[in-house]
């Protein structure tokens, strides 16, 4: 187990490092730089500007020490906001982001295991249909559709939450609709997975044996069926990070959360080279140590998966 | 007379009877095409997106020449202006006094261009390494499918969305961009359908009589690929349509005054106070589109896999 961790902590590194390059290299060889602007600099003011930005040195120097850099955890300034480097951004704006995320992902976890399982168990009813046609509409709405249809509900019709903002700490009422617009494609999908695997695992002889021994129908799924049907949704959640993550760029565009999803957008918006890729190379990092978590749990929880 | 008559008759009959004992050969495709017409879902499904494809190429000819609106062309005395029948502006205008149907079904020839453009690319870039991949075998396979792992734990929409920042919104990047990055699930599938399709007897036995590679490949290899390619292809296109409206909803998609449903969307949003139609109508283009194309790819993946019959 632990030099299985090991390995893939190791195998993790040339992932990370392509990432950082092809984020690095890209900057350099798009065309126009951070300091264009309307009217031309004097070369001495570029000449500063640049040299200030350590942009003045030879391209494999500058990768050289942007790497290093990176290792103290150091993302360099960001070109917007004159006075911050990347990595206060970051700090700043994820911590509202995961608040944002981990409150979805449960949410989703939640709701998706129940109405999977509440369809399985009533495979082919009504029930199990409607539950199924939900989800698919909950797959087929992107979050940036439904999250102004979910504000012009609630907050402009109704007049029930606030249409964005978070207040200063992130009250109940400011994440009700951006958690909820974040989470149901995830609930959606969890349940057509739960759905599927638990369908399975009803039909197979350790599930007759259990029935057959007199156990109730409540004791059969929750003690027997649950476990081996939630395997595939766990390792559902490497690519459910990555889409709640992609997801709260939009729905924090949308609801107003200052979190790193936004800072992002901005960043690309505006073109501050440093912020983009400060934060590509962020939740490139978050995702793929997630992806090797999930990993671990599912060996814990299949006992068929042995880490030699 | 008679006599000719009845061998007349007799004659008919008999050829009756032959077609009728003729056994009808029930191919895979056969087979699973009637399983998909009995899925209303998926039929239904297939005629919306038929009603919506016809809708998204004419319409915007149809309307131009009833009422003479174009997509960037801006109606001043009309801004903003609810639906109505009365001013022609069926789904209503935009902030600046575009037709909103117009531009809605022009959007959407962006959107499903770029779905059926970007599956091409990806579909090509998947069929190719999986099928090498899986062909091979051995030890080129282990390393092909190790890089493929690699790869699936990177954040590509990231990527793209650093691609579109640096080098400007171009739509054919676009459509290469979204197309180089979902070619991985279709890589991994071909790859293990190939690599289960060389070990089977079939395959075997037709090396056997003598039937020469490239005809194994034609003949037997690629027909039972393509069920499964098909299904993808269908899931495909979705995918890739929500990640350009995910990129044009940012800004960072096709640029004005081309549109798409996504930047649309985006509009939309911005004005939804004052005029909800400009989210709504656009909204459930691109929803209905993707509920359909998700609904064919179950039906086709419930109608060929016979397992789940």
């Amino acid at each position: 187990m632990l030099v299985y961790s090991f390995k893939r902590l190791l195998s993790a590194l040339p992932t990370l490092f392509i990432m950082i390059a092809v984020a690095f290299f890209m900057i350099r060889v798009a065309p126009g730089g951070p300091f264009d602007t309307e009217k031309n600099l004097p070369p001495e003011i570029e000449a500063n500007l640049m040299k200030a930005y350590n942009l003045d040195k030879p391209t494999h120097e500058q990768f050289w020490d942007y790497l290093t850099n990176l290792a103290k955890g150091d993302f360099g300034p960001s070109f917007q906001y004159k006075d911050y480097t990347v990595t206060e951004l970051i700090k700043t704006g994820f911590p509202v982001s995961i608040k944002l995320g981990l409150s979805a992902m449960i949410l989703a976890l939640f709701f998706g295991v129940l109405a999977g399982t509440i369809a399985a168990v009533k495979q082919n009813t009504h029930t199990d249909h409607a539950t199924m046609f939900f989800a698919m509409t909950g797959i087929s709405i992107p979050n940036f559709v439904m999250a102004p249809i979910l504000i012009l509900i609630f907050a402009v019709f109704l007049k029930w939450l606030p249409a964005g903002g978070w207040g200063p700490v992130g009250s109940l009422k400011h994440m009700v609709l951006p958690v909820i617009a974040l989470a149901l494609p995830q609930i959606a999908y969890i349940s057509r997975l739960t759905r599927g695997s638990m369908v399975e695992v009803l039909r197979s002889n350790f599930i007759r044996t259990a029935r057959a021994k007199g156990l109730s129908e409540k004791e059969v799924i929750f003690k027997h069926a649950l476990k081996p049907a939630l395997l595939p949704v766990v390792s559902y959640l490497g690519p459910a990070t990555a889409a709640i993550l992609t997801g709260s760029v939009v729905i924090e565009q949308i609801f107003g959360v200052p979190g790193l999803g936004r800072y992002f957008v901005q960043g690309a918006l505006n073109r501050d080279y440093t912020l983009v890729v400060g934060v590509i190379v962020f939740y490139g990092a978050l995702i793929i140590l997630f992806n090797f978590l999930v990993d671990l749990i599912y060996g814990l929880l299949d006992p068929k998966v042995r880490y030699a | 007379m008679s006599t000719q008559l009845m061998d007349e008759q007799a004659r008919k009959l008999l050829e009756l009877a032959a077609q009728q004992t003729e056994v009808k050969g029930r191919s895979l495709w056969s087979d699973a095409w009637s399983r998909l017409l009995r899925n209303k879902a998926a039929m239904t499904s297939i005629i919306i997106l038929a009603l919506m494809t016809f809708a998204v190429i004419f319409g915007p000819l149809i309307i131009k020449a009833i009422y003479g609106f174009t997509f960037d062309y801006a109606d001043w005395n009309q801004i903003s202006a609810a639906p109505s029948i009365a001013s022609g502006h069926l789904f209503g205008t935009d902030a600046i006094g575009r037709d909103l149907f117009v531009r809605t079904l022009y959007g959407g020839r962006i959107s499903l261009l770029v779905g059926v453009v970007a599956t091409l690319v990806s579909l090509a870039i998947g069929i190719t390494y999986g099928a090498t991949s899986g062909f091979l075998g051995g030890r080129a396979d282990n390393l092909m499918m190790r890089i493929v792992d690699i790869l699936y734990t990177v954040p590509f929409i990231f990527l793209v969305i650093l691609l579109m920042v640096f080098f400007g919104r171009n739509i054919v990047l676009i459509f290469v961009a979204i197309g180089a990055i979902s070619w991985l699930d279709m890589a991994r599938i071909v790859r293990g359908q190939t690599l289960s399709l060389k070990g089977k007897e079939f395959i075997e036995a037709s090396r056997a009589i003598g039937v020469s590679t490239p005809a194994i490949i034609r003949r037997h290899i690629i027909p039972n690929l393509l069920g499964i390619v098909v299904v993808y292809i269908t899931l495909t296109i979705p995918r890739v349509i929500l990640v350009e409206s995910f990129l044009s909803f940012l800004g960072l998609g096709v640029q004005e005054p081309a549109t798409s449903w996504g930047a649309l969307v985006n509009e939309g949003a911005q004005e939804m106070e004052s005029a909800p139609w400009m989210l709504i109508f656009p909204g459930v283009f691109l929803a209905l589109t993707l509920f359909c194309f998700n609904f064919i790819g179950d039906g086709l993946r419930d109608a060929l896999d016979p397992k789940d019959r």
